[in-house]
């Protein structure tokens, strides 16, 4: 059996290692290594539409992660206090949030957006004193949108296993010694939480970041790095794609790394 | 506070700020998922039975007209209906030996770092690493090596094959990780009641260990099954124009050939499909044994 455990580890790291590889090498060709250079990374980088891309999706992430972090944990803490029924529903709905296919996601989120512009921008133009009112479109707000559906659902959960291992003796004794709720809630439940309140936003930021399908729908005018990456592989493979696929990846796994350490954390340090 | 009892002013006043307080917090999230998931699904419920307008998009309608017409996109479900199936339990074949090395038999220090080998690749883009294996498998990967020992002409890329390798490899992490967390919290002092009452590993295996794995077994292969029913990429990487899913097919539907009702419809029937797949396997894993929770991290 190690065997096979070993080979299956080999099945999902060589592929990778092999991207990590040849971004590194100096040729054209997938077939033979050439020699080290990194030439690829130099490309890349001085692409003005990747850098673009690259920046839209560091915006988009970052924000929809801070959004997710902010609503999903005060979800957390408010679904502590619900009766069951009110429970229950949430939980159908974030449940829901994390299973249902990004591609329907992402065209039941395009066909709303559409409708709702279309009823709003005519009424934004009829308020409008001057002849260029705002249009509402697709853009960075239906992504971070769209995104933050599914990275608020993943913190509310994350948040939401954390606190139910919380020890209640620590809050009760706090609000024995008439500490206020809020004093209680700073120094108490917030350290405890603040480990899985951070993965949880490094995940979301990870999840942002390397989605595709979503973005693909609602993105309107915009591009993200993963839309962007998809649209050159669909014109041919090039060398400098390994060195972008290098990039996120190195950028995933260190973020991923991170938000392992965050959760493994028992009690912060005082 | 006790039922029927007369709440002091002072208090009533607090229970309203407590109400107050859970309200503000649950606003957001409530908020966020009735405008994005809630509202979006309706929508194209509503699409779904309308009509296509003649420049594209969407025109009022009472019909089932979308539904009746979804034989003419048969091909894409069948490719799904039988590749997401098969590819969850190609995924479920390789998964289980590694999850049961992973909960029962790692060295304790090695597990931790085993299981983040794991979750790893289950965070990093799945558009990376479906690419890494189109540019293995492509002409210049593994056909071209083969053609130096005089293996030439194999296509290997844009078959069925192909996208199934992807599957495999892009969901295994997520059919790993249930199935070890059931077998991680199997109490082992049943595996050795059974031994010691005569049980041969074989079947202490079939009757205790992999009995009692069920319920992660399901998990996983029902998020598995789910997952790949909405899969694109996949198929659009490692399947070329060869074999599309019913992701392709919504994509061309909204993106290119702007039938939106017709998409809705489409859509709607995944999503009624995924639910049913999970119906089932809530049942048959809540028949066998309680519900298990499955952390994604």
């Amino acid at each position: 059996m190690r065997a096979f455990v070993v080979a299956v580890f080999a099945f999902l790291y060589l592929p990778i290692a092999l991207v990590v590889l040849f971004s590194f090498n100096a040729g054209h060709h997938a077939s033979e290594f050439t020699g080290f250079s990194v030439q690829w990374y130099g490309k890349a980088l001085s692409n003005p539409f990747l850098v673009e891309a690259l920046k839209n999706s560091l915006f988009i992430a970052t924000t929809s992660a801070l959004l997710a972090a902010f609503c999903g944990t005060a979800a957390a803490l408010g679904l502590q206090r619900v009766g069951a029924r009110t429970r229950a529903l949430f939980d159908a709905l974030l449940g829901a949030a994390i299973v249902v296919p990004g591609v329907v996601i992402g065209i039941s989120t395009l066909v709303a957006l559409v409708q709702l512009f279309a009823v709003v921008n005519p009424f934004l133009a009829s308020l409008w004193p001057t002849d260029q009112p705002p249009r509402l479109s697709l853009g960075y707000g239906s992504i971070i949108a769209a995104h933050g559906l599914f990275s608020m659902a993943l913190v509310t959960m994350i948040v939401g296993t954390r606190l139910a291992s919380l020890d209640r003796n620590l809050v009760e004794a706090s609000s024995d010694l008439y500490a206020t709720p809020l004093t209680t809630f700073r120094s108490i439940v917030l350290p405890q939480i603040m480990p899985a309140v951070i993965a949880g936003f490094l995940l979301a930021f990870t999840f942002s970041f390397d989605d595709f399908i979503i973005a693909f729908f609602v993105a309107g005018a915009q591009t993200t790095l993963p839309i962007y990456v998809f649209a050159s592989i669909r014109r041919g493979v090039t060398p400098e794609i390994n060195a972008i696929a290098t990039i996120v990846l190195c950028a995933s796994v260190l973020l991923v790394l991170l938000a392992q350490w965050q959760l493994g954390r028992r009690k912060p340090s005082p | 506070m006790p039922a029927g009892s007369q709440p002091a002013f002072p208090m009533r006043r607090s229970l309203f700020r407590k109400n107050l307080v859970t309200a503000l917090l649950l606003a957001p999230a409530a908020l966020w998922l009735v405008v994005f998931l809630v509202l979006p699904f309706v929508a194209i419920a509503i699409f779904s039975v309308g009509e296509r307008a003649p420049e594209g998009g969407y025109q009022a309608a009472l019909t089932f007209a979308q539904y009746a017409n979804l034989p003419a996109r048969a091909t894409a479900f069948w490719n799904t209906m039988v590749l997401a199936p098969v590819g969850a339990l190609a995924c479920l074949l390789v998964a289980y030996p590694v999850a049961y090395y992973l909960a029962l038999r790692a060295p304790d220090r090695w597990r931790l770092i085993l299981l983040a080998l794991i979750v790893i690749p289950f965070w990093t883009s799945l558009l990376m690493r479906t690419y890494a294996w189109m540019y293995i498998l492509g002409g210049r990967g593994i056909p071209a090596l083969l053609a130096y020992v005089g293996i030439e002409d194999l296509r290997l890329i844009n078959t069925p094959g192909a996208v199934l390798l992807g599957i495999v490899y892009g969901y295994l992490p997520l059919m790993i990780l249930p199935i070890y967390v059931s077998l991680e919290r199997l109490d082992r002092r049943l595996l050795e009641a059974s031994a010691d009452l005569g049980a041969t590993p074989v079947s202490t295996f079939l009757g205790v260990t992999l009995r009692l794995s069920l319920p992660g077994v399901m998990t996983g292969f029902s998020l598995v099954m789910i997952l790949l029913l909405g899969e694109y990429l996949i198929p659009t990487l490692l399947g070329g124009g060869k074999v599309f899913f019913i992701g392709n097919a919504l994509v061309d539907l909204f993106l290119q050939s702007r039938n939106w009702p017709f998409g809705s419809a489409i859509a709607i029937t995944l999503v009624l499909v995924s639910v049913v797949v999970l119906i089932v396997a809530n049942r048959i894993s809540t028949r066998l044994s309680g519900a298990r929770r499955v952390d994604l991290i």
